[in-house]
């Protein structure tokens, strides 16, 4: 039974059958994005570390006030994540080998093409929508915290002291804010006073992102993070130094998180349909066992009986036999004996 | 000492009952701070580590030991294997139970539990391994509820609901062993999504099969495990049949599980293989995995194998144990050790007091009910009106409740 499920396992887990939704495991087809989907492009050359975005995003978002002002910037001397109460974080990375001062990023939800989020979701809470922005639905979401495991860049957080009615806490891109009509782009883009942060068409950021590169080859290192990691991210990010200085993975591959599971998930009806018959299959030949075994037990049992019989038989008529001699032989002595008498008494 | 406690009228104030008192207070406690202060009062969850003891311990393990119920019922049922009937009850009761337990630990571990039903029933995350766990450990829950039933019908006394549930017990068996196959593979799955996180030892796409492959070694131990503790304990409850094939479920289990952790063994190599992460085996983590590979695989595999060879019942029970203890340390090497390797020990996770207290809280609860239901419902033993290979008696003995 072992080899046979493994190898079924093994066998299944490759065939790639498409599931549901998203999980396309077989074929090169690729998901580059809905077409005209938004964007932003982070540039870490113009970033000052001002905090203007945090505050701002803090406000439009109505999120609660943080102990330190945004106008303190030795809040940025600790490395801060993503929280409950705050959707984007500004760090400073200094010591960085050949450059002088300091490098900041700005970090918040990347809106990924492919989210890891939203494939991992079991209700199906969160929605790539086609303006490019992933929002999540907190009428279904039971908190079960799987998008925190699957987000590759660990951005969404938990109201973990919420003892009824935690959310799940991350960027909407502005997304409700821009449908409803309240904000024309996202606030921390409209709030940065250096332009390191651009909203838009997020093909036509890629191409501002190329010809940022190709105008200043010493100020960039060619890679726009963002373009391909994780199958691609609607924010995109430049920087003049390697980006794993500034905190950021870049081992991720350029595999998309759904790609992931698809396998997994494809070997699952071959399991379903699969198994009935293979257990069905040995309860038949283990019952079949049984059954051969019990009737060449009553056939031993029937030979073994017929050739008593004949013994028996075989015995009873040499016993008749015998008995029949030994009767004759009586008669025949008796006979003599009276014979011998009868001329004894004659005599 | 038994005439004594039974002069004594049978205290309640018995050693194991003080202390199952003591751990059932503390999780009352602990039940009332997670709903009224969250996950943060109680837990030492954070935004980087999601998942703790509750999701490693209470799901991962919980499932995992729970295996025996379906290993046990498909080597009888499917098998053929008849000798083994008298471990079934038993693993089907201890499997029920622990899916049902899991189902429990989960009320606390996510942050609305109420909505527990909404994967199933109002809008379905199908690209989700998740959904599939979820879906399967519902419908095999559902599944055990109906094996173990017969169990209780008879110490009910419903003859004719028992026996329509036992003519379905093929297709029960077979439906059980397709759901196990399923969620016992998807939450080696669950990890699949985040190869940046999880160590490279730890993470391959073999990580469902290394779970559905262990989980089967996990079920075979845990019957002869929880065999002998209840044989130290429900011996008073057991019947002759259930004692004299006792001996043989242990060796043939033993005998099965040296194989299962043979090529358990042989997966995990190829899984480093395959991953050509040789390199990796130098590091703190490397020697970690050695250990969790040689002591906790190959060791009890190996221990397993001369047990059965040498007929050494006490030897077989310890390897049980190591077996039980090495699936725990590869459930919580997977889920927390290996998870998050990246980052700095200031973010890693460990769990705090209370959160082991609701897992010790919900283990006690399961061996409460445990006890329960097999001192009074017929798990070790035969009920006498439905007793097998023996001829009806004329006039069967009515049974009494309780």
């Amino acid at each position: 039974m072992l080899r046979r499920t493994f190898l079924g396992i093994l066998g299944s887990a490759g065939t790639g059958v498409v599931l549901g939704r998203s999980a396309h495991a077989a074929g090169n087809r690729e998901f580059a994005g809905h077409p005209g989907s938004f964007g932003v492009l982070f540039d870490a050359t113009r970033c000052i570390g001002c905090r203007k975005c945090e505050a701002a995003c803090n406000k439009v978002n109505e999120l609660p006030a943080p102990s330190k002002t945004f106008e303190d910037l030795s809040v940025l001397d600790v490395k801060r994540r993503t929280n409950a109460g705050t959707f984007t974080v500004v760090n400073r990375y200094d010591n960085i080998p050949g450059v002088a001062g300091s490098v900041f990023r700005k970090s918040q939800c990347n809106h990924c093409l492919e989210p890891a989020c939203a494939s991992a979701c079991f209700v199906h809470a969160f929605t790539k929508t086609a303006h490019g922005a992933v929002t999540w639905d907190p009428s279904v979401c039971v908190g079960c915290r799987y998008c925190m495991v699957a987000c590759p860049f660990n951005v969404p957080a938990f109201e973990y002291s919420d003892p009824l009615t935690p959310r799940i806490m991350k960027c909407t891109m502005c997304y409700p804010h821009i449908a409803s009509g309240r904000l024309q782009v996202p606030a921390c883009t409209a709030a940065c006073p250096n332009e390191s942060l651009t909203y838009g068409n997020r093909n036509d950021l890629i191409m501002v992102a190329r010809e940022r590169i190709r105008a200043f080859p010493n100020r960039y290192i060619s890679h726009i993070y963002g373009e391909h990691e994780m199958g691609g991210t609607s924010w995109l990010y430049l920087s003049g130094v390697q980006f794993k200085s500034i905190g950021m993975r870049d081992d991720l591959g350029t595999v998309s998180a759904p790609e992931l599971t698809s396998g997994a998930l494809a070997a699952v009806p071959v399991v379903a349909v699969a198994w009935p018959a293979l257990l069905a299959g040995i309860y038949a030949i283990s019952k079949r066992k049984d059954k051969v075994a019990h009737e060449e037990k009553l056939e031993a049992m029937a030979r073994v009986r017929t050739e008593a019989k004949a013994d028996l038989n075989r015995a009873l008529i040499q016993a008749e036999a015998e008995k029949k001699t030994a009767v004759e032989r009586a008669v025949r002595k008796a006979l003599e004996e009276a014979a011998k008498s009868q001329t004894e008494e004659g005599a | 000492m038994s005439t004594e406690s039974n002069s004594v009228k049978r205290t309640l104030l018995t050693p194991f009952n003080i202390m199952a008192g003591i751990v059932i207070l503390t999780g009352v406690v602990l039940t009332i701070l997670r709903f009224t202060l969250g996950l943060a009062g109680v837990t030492n969850l954070s935004d980087d580590n999601p998942w703790g003891i509750w999701i490693s311990f209470d799901l991962l393990c919980g499932v995992a030991l729970a295996a025996g119920g379906y290993t046990t019922s498909a080597a009888c049922y499917i098998f053929g294997l008849k000798r083994y009937h008298s471990a079934v009850r038993p693993a089907i009761l201890t499997a029920f139970l622990g899916y049902a337990l899991v189902v429990l630990a989960l009320h606390y571990d996510v942050g609305r539990p109420w909505r527990l039903p909404y994967p199933i029933f109002v809008q379905q995350g199908t690209t989700s391994v998740l959904f599939e766990v979820g879906l399967c450990v519902f419908l095999y829950l559902a599944t055990l509820f109906v094996e173990w039933s017969p169990a209780c019908l008879e110490w009910l006394g419903y003859k004719k609901a028992r026996k329509t549930v036992v003519r379905m017990t093929l297709a029960l068996t077979i439906l059980g062993v397709i759901l196990s196959t399923l969620h016992q593979s998807s939450l080696g799955a669950l990890f699949l999504i985040a190869p940046s996180k999880v160590h490279p030892l730890w993470y391959s796409v073999y990580l469902p099969v290394f779970f559905f492959v262990s989980s089967i070694a996990a079920g075979l131990s845990m019957v002869i495990f929880e065999g002998t503790l209840s044989h130290r304990y429900m011996h008073d409850k057991m019947d002759e049949k259930y004692l004299s094939g006792h001996e043989g479920v242990t060796t043939g289990f033993a005998k099965a599980a040296s194989l299962v952790l043979a090529s358990y063994f042989c997966l995990k190599v190829l899984g480093i293989a395959m991953d050509n992460n040789w390199h990796y085996l130098t590091t703190g983590y490397g020697a970690w995995f050695l250990v969790e590979l040689l002591v906790f695989v190959a060791l009890p595999c190996l221990l397993y194998a001369m047990a059965v060879r040498e007929r050494n019942i006490p030897l077989i029970k310890w390897s049980a144990a190591l077996t039980v203890v090495g699936i725990i340390v590869n459930r919580f090497n997977v889920s927390m050790v290996a998870f998050n390797w990246q980052l700095p020990a200031v973010d890693r996770y460990f769990p705090s007091w209370m959160e082991i207290a609701v897992s010790v809280f919900i283990i006690t609860v399961g061996i409460l009910l445990f006890r329960f239901i097999s001192s009074r419902m017929p798990i070790f033993h035969e009920h006498p009106d439905y007793a097998m290979h023996e001829p009806e008696p004329a006039q069967s003995p009515r049974h009494g409740l309780g």
